[in-house]
């Protein structure tokens, strides 16, 4: 089973190979960038039954045992969250195969587009996989670099501004997380997670609360944890739709994964984070709010996505194993609906031929099926009763609404910001889909992959959007089982004694 | 024990303020050579981790107190390569934006902008605090505004 580990990072790496050496082939390139996908996520869903059963499985690269050489280390959390991931990436592979033939006919091949993303599927196993700081700061790497080139491909000027801001923030997180990486090696003299998670626990009080606030700054800019998050709705939005959907889905959930990792590993704690709790409610609120500001649909979108950033930073600020088994199963929930709402978004846009929510209306009377696909990943967000979100956010609630009043102010405002987000939804939903219907604005640059005023939709768009949908669905269908899946992670996350086992042998 | 090389710390220093001070400017220019200085002080950093300098790490060689650390020169190998390689793709985006613009300015979000001036019913709660608060009167309602008329007057504030 453990050298399965390996198989997630390598087989799309592979792909990725294969899809430049086949570039003159648009149909190859799409088979393998479909069949590797698929492996990847039957490989995770076998580590996610796996790990469930037999707890954290590790693989020591090259042979060398784990604090001196590189182990890739699965568990609860990193298996779910790499197998809803995998689905995610699929689902948006086959929406954005798709999108390329209804504009441009099925014989044109695209010489970056499945190796950069194949590439970035990579970098996203490996970060939810690595059980070292440094691999993590390559897994990132390896995911950013394929990003840039994906946000800023056949670009107009407007997008390369976006990709300039994108790219330059990115790039200083980046050289900030080497930095902290240098200062974690220099005073520990290891960068193997389990290890770190007993030798920082002997430095001097100051010395930790230096290193766990470089990390929180890294990981809360790549994140868009709210004072570090001004980069995210200027760049996300200038992306085609699928690179915004996948971009939305899996970025800043790595990111949030490792905060979570890096957190409760090595610098654990035994009360509520106050600073966290406060980034938290700042998150919620001024995401929730600058959504409501937007006329743009993709950046209102994003937005909402910083504004939910927040509920799981809520998880992780309770440290408790409720808190974070809640912040688990939100991310859970999270990667797949933001996913679609963007996915969703770019079925509008391609339909309406604008992104500003006041030069839409009456989709609903032209086209219903697309006010379905909405109307359920919204209500989800918003966290309506029989949906995952609802799931989630209560686990959420019951994990943090303690008897304090401060606990209690800041479960209000969990709750105010889920109100929020529905009435920015229901704004949306009256915006465009209410209304006399008008006529799509006309494409005014059919090369720019952004906005393609012409409905060329086809029958797979909307199935891998349904599809995501579907998974969705199936994280409420399955809510019981899920959650205690999630249940049983948090008190892993915590306990920290099978990861460090795992990943050292010998015993905590 | 080990003990902080002034010189090398004073170096590491010099490095990041530097880096930082570039990156702060407009120019995507000047970014990227900030990225350069302060990839190298990173690099610098993380070579510093490893302590003092020793012999090379050969077993038989020298004894085992002797050894220099090789783990921090082989990470630091990877994060030039890192490093290198996203300068370069800077250096294409400066160049493509050259292209496209006709400079490499960083310039500000336009949508931002615009959101940030609007006052009408459809906004009633105020913008999320991002911007510095430029709200002076607007002689054309944001409606009527074309999105050339924002992106320009975007532009000569920038500039």
């Amino acid at each position: 089973m453990s050298n399965l580990l390996t198989l997630p990072v390598l087989l799309p790496m592979l792909g990725a190979a294969l899809s430049i050496v086949g570039s003159r082939s648009a149909t190859l390139q799409r088979v393998v960038g479909i069949v590797v996908l698929a492996a990847v996520a039957a490989l995770a869903g076998a580590l996610l039954v796996a790990t469930d059963q037999q707890g954290p499985i590790v693989a020591e690269l090259g042979g060398w045992p784990a604090p001196v050489g590189i182990a890739l280390v699965a568990d609860r959390l990193s298996a779910l969250l790499l197998l809803v991931s995998t689905l995610v990436t699929l689902a948006v592979l086959v929406y954005a195969i798709d999108q390329r033939i209804a504009d441009y006919g099925s014989a044109t091949a695209s010489t970056t587009f499945h190796p950069m993303y194949l590439m970035l599927c990579a970098g996203v196993s490996l970060a939810y996989l690595t059980g070292d700081l440094f691999t993590l700061f390559v897994a990132f790497e390896l995911m950013l670099t394929a990003s840039y080139v994906l946000i800023t491909r056949r670009t107009g000027a407007n997008r390369i501004r976006a990709g300039m801001t994108y790219v330059t923030v990115s790039l200083l997180s980046s050289l900030l997380f080497l930095t902290a990486v240098a200062m974690v090696y220099a005073a520990t003299g290891t960068v193997n997670l389990a290890d770190l998670a007993g030798r920082v626990g002997e430095l001097p009080p100051g010395l930790q609360t230096v290193l766990a606030m470089m990390l929180l700054v890294v990981f809360g800019i790549k994140a868009a944890i709210v004072p570090l998050h001004f980069w995210l709705p200027d760049s996300y939005p200038n992306a085609p739709g699928p690179v915004a959907a996948l971009f939305a889905g899996l970025l800043t959930k790595v990111s949030f994964y490792a905060l979570l990792r890096t957190q409760t590993l090595i610098f654990p704690r035994e009360e509520p984070w106050t600073l966290m709790l406060v980034l938290a409610v700042a998150t919620m609120l001024v995401g929730v709010l600058g959504a409501l500001a937007q006329n743009d649909l993709n950046r209102l979108l994003s937005f909402l996505l910083v504004s939910h950033i927040g509920f799981l930073l809520y998880g992780l600020a309770v440290f408790d194993a409720a808190g974070v088994s809640g912040a688990a199963l939100y991310a859970a929930h999270h990667i797949t609906v933001l996913a679609t709402l963007f996915l969703v978004s770019g079925l509008i846009t391609r339909r309406t031929g604008t992104v500003a929510l006041d030069r839409m209306g009456g989709l609903l009377r032209t086209s219903p099926g697309l006010a379905i696909l909405f109307a359920i990943p919204a209500l989800t967000l918003a966290g309506v009763p029989p949906t995952a979100g609802f799931v989630a956010k209560l686990a959420l609630l019951q994990a943090g609404a303690g008897s304090g009043p401060a606990e209690q102010a800041v479960a209000g405002v969990v709750v105010v910001a889920s109100l929020l987000t529905l009435y920015a939804l229901v704004r949306v939903w009256v915006r465009v889909f209410w209304g006399e219907p008008q006529p799509p604005v006309p494409d005014s640059d059919p090369t720019d992959e952004v906005l393609v005023g012409t409905a060329r939709t086809s029958v797979p768009m909307y199935a891998a959007t349904a599809g995501l949908i579907a998974v969705s669905l199936a994280i409420a269908a399955f809510a019981g089982p899920l959650a205690g899946m999630t249940e049983r992670a948090g008190v892993d996350l915590l306990d920290r004694g099978p990861y460090r086992a795992a990943v050292l042998g010998d015993g905590p | 024990m080990t003990t902080v090389n002034l010189v090398m710390a004073g170096t590491v220093g010099v490095l990041y303020g530097t880096g930082f001070t570039l990156l702060l400017s407009r120019s995507l220019m000047r970014v990227l050579i900030g990225v350069v200085v302060l990839g190298h002080g990173t690099n610098l950093l993380l070579q510093l981790a490893g302590g003092p300098p020793g012999r090379a790490p050969i077993l038989g060689a020298v004894s085992p107190e002797e050894f220099t650390d090789p783990l921090p020169q082989a990470l630091a190998l990877t994060a030039i390569v890192i490093t290198f390689a996203l300068t370069t793709f800077l250096l294409a985006l400066g160049y493509r934006s050259y292209v496209l613009v006709g400079h490499d300015e960083v310039q500000d979000d336009v949508e931002d902008r615009r959101i940030a001036r609007q006052k009408t019913p459809s906004a009633p709660l105020e913008d999320d605090g991002e911007d510095d608060g430029e709200d002076e009167a607007d002689p054309l309602a944001p409606a009527e505004r074309t999105d050339d008329q924002v992106e320009a007057e975007a532009r000569r504030e920038g500039l």
